[in-house]
């Protein structure tokens, strides 16, 4: 009983962790593109403008709410609903910190350990699609169409490399459960070190599944007015934007988990803190390594210009996906030759 | 071929290497021009707070001087409007009644005085035609407005308030100001010139 109101309670928080640090990063993102371009970024709402996440989205919700005549009005306040759902959903299996110790039960820092962690988020990941489709498509506009068309193809791509990238992690790991490989990262070496490459095409794939540029065709605001979401307004469109914010958490945060070691840092067990203050430690480094990996993402975003639709393509297909196999080949070579395969 | 510049360069269609190829050299020198930028010093003028640094002869709204005893220097004349090569500037001229003499100075007076600040181009040229001195153009801003008429300012925007003056000692360079009291200039020479024995008031 205490344990499941222990869980509801941490669904809460990572819940409302998600939303606040999807709201910071508008905030950041705005901040870091205009760092990078030589500019001062919002700095009127509050000091260095940081209320004015807060003022987006009042502005957001005071919008006038539209709804096309010809469009399917279920399926149109579906699609951006069905976006958000899948993006908060991803939250769940993540471990955020080692466990919390008090008395003799463990409270786990993860809200549900299930054994096919992996296994979860590529589905989910893969549904949250049918957000962008089913909005698109209702929004019966041909640039959403078009949009939602070419985020479908493109999610659809890159997800096969990226699970082929992700099976080469499972062979060396051996396991699915994302928090018996953020603990398996403790003794040994993180991931990245076994598999650079995968981490790489992982990096690229994850880059194409959260439409962030340059692979952001899905909006093309240059030739596809918004993309899939051109018909949406007020807090609609904000529950697309900020989907997307979340899913680049979460995605930061299971690149973070997958490879670089989750809530584990070098030497943590030579700082000889107690079990619950390295917890602590140990959450706030996973948070770092998130919040890097989120500057990456923007860093990424305001440097390069995106990709042709046919270039696109052929990286998902004609590169992304035999490095990946590759990259099978390669690992199962190597476990082989060093005796690690049973 | 001679060429007219020498910034011409030769282009190459040739196969990409394939370290061009992986993109990741590219983009990796990519970012690193970004990340240079972060330590950049950035321009931004943060506008209420900082301002710009202005010219000594920034050309900005204008204004209608009076003289030391407060009374309105333009007499009217015109050569403002004649001068301002937007046309911008409109007036109408009225007489001097008695009694008036504290608030105009010559004996004809601009009844209506505007300047359509849509039109002007801030050249200056009303300035140097006014043998007066009765015009100048200040470093203010001209505000922004909603509606274009907003943007007509007459006599009650642009004629200084006698208890604020306006400072414009900046731009009466003392050259200019010497040959505008230069009475041998027959454009310099006002109605009190030609008959001496009329007393200022
Ligand atoms: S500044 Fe130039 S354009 Fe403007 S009113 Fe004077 S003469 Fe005309
Ligand atoms: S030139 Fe000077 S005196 Fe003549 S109308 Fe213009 S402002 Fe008035």
């Amino acid at each position: 009983m205490e344990m499941l109101t222990y869980k509801i309670l941490l669904c809460v928080i990572v819940f409302a962790l998600s939303l606040g640090i999807a709201a910071y990063m508008t905030w950041g993102e705005r901040k870091i593109a205009a760092i990078l371009q030589d500019r001062v970024g919002p700095n009127r709402a509050g000091p260095l403008g940081l209320l004015q996440p807060l003022a987006d989205g009042i502005k957001m919700f005071m919008k006038e709410e539209m709804i096309p005549g010809q469009s399917n009005k279920w399926l149109f306040i579906l699609g951006p609903s069905f976006f958000m759902l899948t993006a908060c959903m991803t939250g769940v299996v993540i471990p955020w910190g080692s466990g919390i110790t008090v008395g003799d039960t463990v409270y786990p820092m993860q809200i549900t350990d299930i054994n096919i962690g992996l296994l979860y988020l590529l589905g989910v990941v893969s549904i949250g699609v049918y957000g962008i489709m089913i909005g698109g498509w209702a929004s019966n506009n041909k640039y959403s169409l078009l949009g939602a068309l070419r985020a479908s193809s493109q999610m659809i791509s890159y997800e096969v490399a990226m699970g082929l990238s992700l099976i080469a992690l499972v062979m060396t790991t051996g396991t699915l459960n994302l928090g018996e490989i953020a603990a398996q990262q403790d003794a040994g070496w993180a991931n990245v070190v076994y598999q650079p490459l995968g981490f790489l095409i992982f990096l690229v794939c994850a880059f194409a599944e959260t439409n962030r540029a340059p692979f952001d065709l899905p909006e093309c605001e240059s030739e596809l007015v918004g993309g899939y979401h051109t018909e949406y307004s007020s807090m609609k469109l904000g529950f697309f934007l900020f989907a997307e914010y979340i899913n680049m958490f979460i995605s930061s945060a299971v690149m973070a988990t997958l490879y670089f070691g989750g809530y584990n840092f070098p030497f943590q067990h030579a700082l000889g803190l107690e079990g619950n203050w390295l917890a602590v430690v140990q959450t706030a480094v996973l948070f770092l390594k998130i919040s890097a990996f989120i500057f990456l993402f923007m860093w990424v975003r305001w440097t390069l210009p995106r990709f042709r639709y046919d270039q696109l393509m052929n990286l998902g297909w004609k590169v992304l996906l035999p490095l990946s196999l590759a990259n099978i080949f390669i690992t199962g070579i190597v476990m082989w030759l060093t005796g690690k395969l049973g | 071929m001679t060429t007219l510049t020498q910034r011409s360069k030769t282009v190459s269609v040739r196969k990409l290497s394939l370290s061009e190829r992986l993109y990741l050299p590219a983009i990796l020198k990519g970012m690193l021009i970004t990340l240079g930028h972060v330590f950049k010093r950035k321009p931004t003028i943060k506008y209420p707070e900082e301002q710009r640094e202005f010219a000594p002869v920034y050309r900005g709204q204008h204004v209608l001087k009076r003289d030391e005893a407060g009374a309105e220097r333009c007499t009217a004349c015109g050569l403002c409007a004649v001068a301002c090569p937007a046309e911008a500037i409109t007036m109408d001229s009225a007489e001097r009644k008695k009694g008036e003499e504290h608030l105009y100075r010559e004996e004809k007076y601009a009844s209506i005085y505007e300047i359509n600040m849509l039109r002007c181009i801030f050249c200056g040229l009303c300035e140097e035609a006014c043998p007066k001195e009765a015009i100048f153009l200040t470093d203010r801003i001209v505000p922004s407005s909603f509606t274009r008429g907003e943007e007509i300012f007459g006599k009650d925007k642009l004629v200084e308030t006698p208890d604020q003056p306006i400072d414009v000692s900046k731009r009466q360079e003392a050259g200019l100001a010497a040959f505008k009291k230069n009475k041998q200039h027959y454009h310099n020479r006002t109605f009190r010139d030609a008959r001496p024995g009329v007393a200022a008031h």
